[in-house]
């Protein structure tokens, strides 16, 4: 698995550090000249980008929210005229309404080098048959991770998201041998390949690149498992460029941030404190090199930790941990702080439940109940009572053991979960007061 | 090679460089573009001494040369050919070239000397044709070339060039613009300053963009060249457009 560029993903510390505070530099200057937000930040905050200056100081400036870009909404954080933007997208919106970003042809040109690297980590050369299935649209996830495909020069299907059979049919004839997704439908696609009776043997597939929304380890060995892949993870979100913010090598142990474009801290969500690296905490990111749409401290509210310890890739990028949860699916049930992905692990280590699932909260009185449905396995469905309630059982001690709540488990026939061609909705949430 | 970090200078009260960063690396040619007064002359002044900064932080070869004087930072192998050639008229071009040697005449060891000056001769002939002539009777070109073959009598491993093409003929500075991409092959490292960015981009590596004491801009020589602030401050328009009003 090959390396998109030594000469920035394999830099020095030292050597990378002193870019990072050029590049910084310069964002904040232009910032501060081009973008009306930024100015007043600077001037209420009593600074001048030129007092920034070691990356250090940066923690003096104060963070940008997901708020923030939707009161400047559409262009009111472009930092360029809008005739030097030549491509527009929008947030994927997994929370409130979505925020316009925009692109420079230098930006572009960023974005391909960016997809390119993660491609290439995640084991894409120029031989591959890369099917891309994700929607092409505002969401940045397709059209990303496509010009890094075509900048390597591998064969480009732009499947788009959806029609499952169609993709399984693409992928045996065009005989695809990589395939870009998020991870759930690819679990999905597994699926529809057993309905379909085609053995994923059969098929050329070699890797699998997944994104855009968070999944465990032991989902990676399912999809690696049922697709007969190699499957890495990969990081974006469309405020800070799309993917091609950090992406896995081939170690699978963390996502390299490409620090050259991106500055990373994790802060503790409450206090806003910067939290020493290895430990779990909110991702905020700078841009370092966007023209079109720079941002400082972008808070992320995906949670994670950064480990500066050397990979035995050879890249001397930081790596963050896979994506734990956001700060904003976080659950308060009952008081208790629950992560969906938490549920999630569990179910992975139970046998005889599907990989899919459902939260269902409500509030019965003044009390908040937790109703996990879960999908089980065609043999269990049809199987006794007693084995059935054993099993809900199972399910409900590990669960109440996890996150110290007691919630309602229940079983439900296998695919009689909505599928989403996109992001998976694992919680349904009726709280009244919501 | 060359590290910069946060680097400040004034004149009295005016500040001329607030914050400066850049690097170069071994064997790059590094190129300072922007507007006057965006600071470029002060700062290569800075990083060889002439004009010391008040804060920041220059480092040279993993050596903190920030405040050193000029002559020892010429000594640890920066050279500085300045805006407007400043030659010494009344004096012969072998004068002329020997001063740039001074630090090393100092120290003895002609015979290095020597050969230092057969190398510029070898880059520079005409400059060995007219060796016993006044140097104010050189014309411009002639007198950019002894400039730049001055700089390097020190030997230097990095060359700061400032505005070399300044004042020329554009055939003329085609041509000096030739021999600094001949210097590079030679194993010289150089910080240039330039008016005419395009031309500086082409020859150059990576560039930074001044402004006002500021880097707005870093990058591949490449990139810069298409982004639009560059054209933008390079043809001098105002950055507000008219759709803007």
């Amino acid at each position: 698995m090959s390396i998109w560029n030594n000469d920035f993903e394999c830099m020095s510390r030292d050597e990378l550090e002193q870019l990072q505070l050029e590049r910084l530099q310069a964002t904040l200057h232009r910032a501060y000249k081009n973008v009306s937000f930024y100015h007043h930040l600077f001037n209420t905050i009593g600074l001048i980008p030129e007092d920034i200056r070691s990356l250090a100081d940066l923690a003096n400036i104060p963070f940008t929210t997901k708020g923030d870009l939707r009161e400047a909404y559409p262009y009111g954080m472009f930092a360029v005229p809008l005739r030097e933007v030549v491509r527009i997208h929008a947030s994927s919106g997994t929370t409130g309404k979505p925020t316009v970003v925009g692109y420079t042809r230098g930006d572009l040109k960023v974005w391909s080098e960016l997809t390119a690297r993660v491609l290439a980590a995640g084991g894409v050369g120029k031989d591959d048959v890369v099917q891309i299935a994700f929607g092409y649209g505002l969401f940045t996830g397709a059209f990303g991770l496509h010009a890094g495909a075509e900048r390597i020069g591998a064969s480009v299907i732009p499947a788009g998201s959806g029609h499952s059979q169609r993709q399984i049919q693409i992928m045996q004839d065009f005989r695809t041998t990589s395939l870009v997704s998020t991870p759930s439908y690819a679990l999905h696609l597994a699926e529809t390949m057993t309905e379909m009776k085609v053995e994923p043997k059969s098929l050329h597939l070699r890797v699998g690149l997944f994104g855009a929304e968070p999944w465990s380890e032991n989902m990676r060995k399912e999809i690696e498992e049922r697709l007969g892949i190699s499957a890495t993870d990969n990081y974006g979100l469309s405020e800070i460029i799309g993917p091609g913010v950090a992406g896995e090598c081939h170690e699978k142990s963390g996502l390299h941030i490409f620090e050259d474009h991106f500055y990373p801290e994790v802060i503790e969500p409450d206090t806003g404190r910067v939290l020493p690296p290895g430990l779990e905490g909110e991702l905020i990111l700078t841009t370092l090199t966007k023209e079109a749409f720079p941002l400082i401290r972008f808070r992320t509210g995906d949670i994670t930790s950064l480990d500066y310890a050397p990979c035995p890739c050879g890249r001397t990028l930081v790596r963050m941990a896979r994506v734990f949860g956001r700060t904003d699916d976080m659950l308060i049930i009952r008081g208790v702080n629950v992560f969906p992905s938490q549920i999630e692990q569990v179910l992975f280590e139970i046998e005889g439940t599907e990989p899919h699932y459902q939260l269902i909260l409500d509030r019965k009185g003044s009390l908040d109940e937790l109703e996990v449905w879960v999908e089980v396995t065609e043999a269990i469905f049809y199987d006794e009572m007693k084995r059935q309630r054993e099993l809900v059982e199972l399910i409900e001690d590990r669960l109440e053991a996890t996150l110290g709540l007691h919630c309602r488990v229940k079983l439900v026939e296998p695919r009689s979960i909505h599928r989403s061609e996109g992001k998976a909705q694992r919680v349904i949430d009726r709280r009244k007061w919501k | 090679m060359l590290k910069v970090r946060s680097l400040y200078a004034s004149y009295g009260f005016v500040q001329a460089l607030k914050g400066v960063s850049l690097h170069i690396k071994a064997g790059e040619i590094v190129a300072l573009i922007g507007a006057n007064g965006a600071g470029k002359t002060t700062l290569l002044n800075a990083i060889s001494g002439l004009h010391p900064p008040i804060q920041g932080e220059i480092v040279f070869g993993g050596q903190d040369i920030t405040g050193l004087p000029p002559e020892e930072i010429v000594h640890k192998g920066i050279s500085q050919v300045p805006e407007g050639r400043q030659i010494f008229p009344r004096l012969s071009v072998m004068d002329n070239l020997l001063l740039g040697a001074y630090q090393r005449c100092k120290r003895g060891n002609r015979e290095e000397i020597r050969q230092e000056m057969d190398t510029v001769f070898k880059i520079f002939p005409i400059l060995a044709e007219r060796r016993a002539q006044d140097a104010g009777t050189l014309s411009g070109g002639e007198q950019q070339m002894l400039a730049i073959g001055r700089g390097l009598m020190s030997r230097p491993k990095l060359l700061l060039l400032d505005e070399p093409s300044m004042g020329l003929a554009p055939k003329l500075a085609r041509e000096i613009f030739h021999i600094i991409g001949s210097l590079r092959r030679a194993g010289t490292t150089v910080l240039l300053v330039e008016q005419n960015a395009r031309a500086a981009l082409k020859l150059a590596d990576r560039g930074y963009v001044l402004e006002t004491g500021k880097v707005i801009l870093e990058g591949s020589a490449e990139d810069l060249m298409v982004n639009k602030e560059v054209q933008r401050a390079y043809i001098g328009k105002g950055y507000r457009e008219v759709w803007e009003e």
